[in-house]
């Protein structure tokens, strides 16, 4: 390229806010250097003890605004990108933000294929969620070496039989989403008033094995959890300490019996004691749910909007709510399924009653969120009118706002769309699960660097005994920012009382 | 243990399903595991940039990097593994040509920031806050990284040896290329690593596909009924087969749906995009300007439809507002 063409046009991006290209001097904003995805800028005062921790998330990739002008239809594609891990969460809000955007109602054999989908992903990426990333901090030990606090540890501490077994019964409930979705890191069945493809009566004999398996892994689940969890004292009073406890409310989408529902159903919320404090449809979302911005995150921070932002405290004055597995329990009555429901009564008499302010407690409800979705799946895949031909209401009406909402594996999700009459995007608004949880994040992260750094001491340990209190919540910070993978490189630093970098810990 | 030859997986912006590709070779992992020396990867390993850092040149055999590059603290990385490894190989749709992230090409930055912390309907920010890449809070300044004003695919950042495509890309290939580096027998720096032929190849649909395709509408999936047996194209959907590179398995078209393109073109079209719209375009059966409008209203979003994700790696790069 000509120099001169190639500075106008450099000059000309840069204008328009572009990056320029590699081969010139790049004239662009400004930017510091960060390491790591995850982030917590640790302040001490002048004695060595926190002052501030800063728990930041640092980017961001704008999703809701470069959906503009996208048909309504492609959301469900577009939007299952910002997370890879549970692109099938967003797929669900985003198909069913589209039935409610053309008033059409899914028939019923479509509802509960969807359902059928949803379900299963659950079971995996909870599962995913206990073997790999969360789980090793109690079945290898919060305490032992990084190289053995992964899946290679579990393997080791479990046998590799029931390692094999992880890795096969995960990769046989995707195959049944790959069936139904197509593909299962970014399903495309969701279509407004139905799915793309039906469930082949030749397939069922296979679905109906997978589920029976499906069951037997998630009881098995809870086995492994009791046995290594429950039977170690040292985790119990680990998981009921305070620094990993904050009295906050809780929110999750409820069924008709005010039982824990994943893809449908009334929003709840209740209280620090328990009690009911609103129970809403979807659409009425923005009256409870506001996001409050602070200058050091790129992530949001949501409170209970009747309430007003009170900034990052606990207890009975709070505005602050959870969601995910521990919130989502707390929020309903029950389970809907019988050895659920089982687990469900078993774990809160065991750990007092309701609700459970535990943020580590999040664990033990995953498994029996996984005993959920596994009989559910079983119940579906006997129902009579799953291999039905009849997978789709063609819309008739005419788009305007939509708003789809179901429970991620990591919390309430949130899909909120504005169209023209030809159905293209012109406003879009995601409250993703993490978000959620942002601002009880926050506080854990702070509370724990507060109990565990003293005197300005800062042990390498520190970092993990810090990650486990926001590792609990599976935070995905790809969904939270709209941005950014699952799990996450992390940095630590911490600064002295005159503000000068004093140790920076990486993992 | 240390002759095993060492691998660096590594992500930019991205959503994390390579990631989660590479967990699904489930039992292939293992091997993998056996087979090589994993030194980096965020998602199941501890991660230490200073180990990396530590390491001689060119000590890695190879580092496969996905997502596309948006903050500087990327491109740090994408420099790093560069100088550390012997081959760099653009993992996924993101890495090659940009990926959907890409799309916010089509925006500045700002209209990006100004909506999502002053105009989304959820946010109370009457004091319109910002995040800061610099906060002054009492003494103490927290920091956050800048965010370029645009996203970039990897190899507009350094310079790369090979691809694997794909949204995500299929395990098939990922263990085919795994292969490919532990036998050493690598092809010419820049292929894909996938075949180099269009998606239609193996379309279970093939069969019905007309030689000669003739548009007088194009169907939104949504509006109409689709034909699970017959070809796309033919029913007057738009899919992007034709213009795309085969590799996995035709798994949109076998969930019903068409081709969106993400594992990019075949080495024989420079431009997707452009390839795609020309090769509908010739076909719209319409001759005044007005029977082609009416037409073109089945396609309302020709960036998003045509370059869905490759804007970043394309001809167009990005929308310029002069």
């Amino acid at each position: 390229m000509e120099e001169i063409i190639k500075e106008n046009w450099n000059t000309a991006q840069v204008a328009a806010g572009g990056p320029g290209q590699k081969t010139s001097r790049i004239v662009v904003d400004p930017i510091t250097r960060l390491e790591g995805h995850g982030k917590i800028d640790i302040f001490l005062d002048a004695k060595g003890e926190v002052e501030r921790a800063y728990f930041q998330v640092p980017e961001l990739r704008g999703f809701e605004v470069f959906s503009r002008g996208r048909p309504a239809e492609d959301m469900p594609q577009i939007t299952s990108r910002i997370c890879g891990v549970c692109p099938t969460a967003h797929h669900m809000a985003s198909t069913k933000a589209l039935d409610d955007l053309y008033k059409v109602e899914p028939t019923p054999t479509a509802k509960k294929i969807r359902e059928l989908v949803y379900n299963i992903f659950f079971l995996e990426d909870h599962a995913l969620h206990v073997y790999v990333l969360g789980g090793p901090d109690f079945i290898v030990g919060p305490q032992a070496p990084k190289e053995l606090r992964n899946i290679v540890g579990v393997i080791q501490k479990v046998g590799i039989d029931i390692g094999k077994r992880v890795i096969n019964t995960r990769r046989q409930l995707r195959e049944l989403i790959t069936y139904l979705g197509g593909k299962v890191i970014h399903p495309v069945l969701g279509l407004p008033g139905g799915v793309a493809k039906r469930l082949a009566p030749e397939e069922l004999p296979k679905f109906k094995e997978i589920a029976n398996e499906g069951l037997d892994f998630a009881l098995f689940t809870l086995q492994v959890f009791k046995d290594i969890v429950l039977k170690n004292p040292e985790y119990v009073k680990l998981i009921t300490s305070d620094a990993y406890t904050h009295k906050t409310y809780y929110m999750g989408l409820v069924d008709e019996n005010n039982h824990v529902n994943f893809y449908d159903g009334l929003i709840r919320i209740v209280d620090t004691t328990g009690k009911e404090y609103a129970k809403f449809h979807t659409s009425n979302y923005l009256d409870y749910v506001a996001e409050h911005v602070e200058p050091w995150s790129y992530i949001k921070f949501n409170y209970l909007k009747p309430l007003g932002w009170r900034g990052f405290t606990d207890g009975a004055d709070t505005s602050i709510y959870a969601v995910a597995p521990i919130a989502r329990l707390n929020a309903a009555d029950g389970m809907a399924t019988p050895l659920a429901q089982n687990a469900y009564e078993e774990m809160y008499s065991i750990l007092g009653g309701k609700p459970v302010h535990h943020t580590l407690a999040n664990h033990w409800a995953r498994v029996i969120e996984m005993i959920y979705a596994a009989e559910r799946i079983i119940e579906l895949v006997n129902d009579p009118d799953i291999t039905s031909e009849n997978i789709r209401n063609i819309p008739v009406n005419e788009p305007k706002v939509g708003i789809g909402v179901v429970e991620a594996p990591r919390g309430t999700l949130f899909h909120h769309y504005e169209t023209d009459s030809n159905g293209l995007i012109q406003k879009a608004n995601l409250i993703v699960a993490t978000q959620n949880n942002s601002s009880r994040i926050a506080m854990s992260v702070e509370k724990s660097a507060k109990a565990l750094i003293h005197k300005g001491e800062v042990t390498e340990g520190l970092l993990n005994m810090i990650e486990m209190a926001f590792r609990a919540y599976d935070p995905c910070h790809g969904c939270a920012t709209h941005s950014l993978p699952g799990q996450m490189p992390l940095v630590a630093r911490i600064f002295d009382s005159s503000g000068s970098l004093y140790k920076e810990i990486m993992r | 243990m240390s002759e095993k030859p060492k691998i660096a997986l590594y992500w930019c912006a991205s959503c994390g399903g390579c990631e989660e590709s590479v967990v699904d070779l489930a039992e292939d992992l293992l091997f993998v595991v056996d087979n090589v020396d994993i030194v980096l990867w965020p998602v199941g390993l501890d991660f230490k940039k200073k180990d990396v850092e530590a390491m001689p040149d060119g000590s890695i055999v190879a580092s496969l990097i996905n997502g596309a590059i948006r903050t500087t603290e990327q491109e740090e990385m994408a420099h790093l593994l560069r100088r550390k490894s012997q081959v760099v190989i653009a993992y996924g749709a993101c890495a090659q040509l940009g990926g959907i992230p890409g799309l916010a090409n089509q925006f500045p930055l700002e209209e990006i920031l100004k909506f999502v912390y002053e105009d989304a309907p959820s946010v109370v920010n009457e004091l319109k806050t910002r995040p800061l890449e610099k906060f002054h809070d009492n003494g103490r300044t927290p920091e956050l990284p800048g965010l370029w004003n645009g996203v970039r695919a990897l190899d507009q950042v350094i310079d790369v040896e090979y691809y694997i495509p794909g949204c995500p890309p299929s395990p098939k290939l990922l263990k085919e290329a795994v292969l490919a580096l532990l036998s050493g027998k690598l092809p010419p720096k820049g292929t894909v690593l996938a075949p180099d032929v269009a998606l239609c190849e193996e379309c279970p649909k093939k069969d019905t596909k007309p030689t000669d395709l003739k548009f007088e509408t194009f169907k939104r999936p949504h509006l109409w009924e689709i034909d699970p047996e017959k070809c796309l194209l033919a029913q007057g959907f738009v899919c992007i087969g034709p213009a795309t590179r085969s590799g996995c398995g035709a798994l949109c078209v076998t969930g019903n749906m068409p081709c969106t393109g993400c594992y990019g073109p075949t080495s024989r079209v420079k431009d997707q995009g452009a390839k795609i719209l020309s090769s509908i375009a010739s076909s719209i059966g319409a001759d005044t300007p007005d029977e082609i409008d009416k037409i073109l209203i089945g396609i309302p979003d020709p960036v998003g439809t045509f370059y869905r994700y490759g804007m970043p790696g394309s001809l167009l790069k990005r929308k310029v507002i002069l």
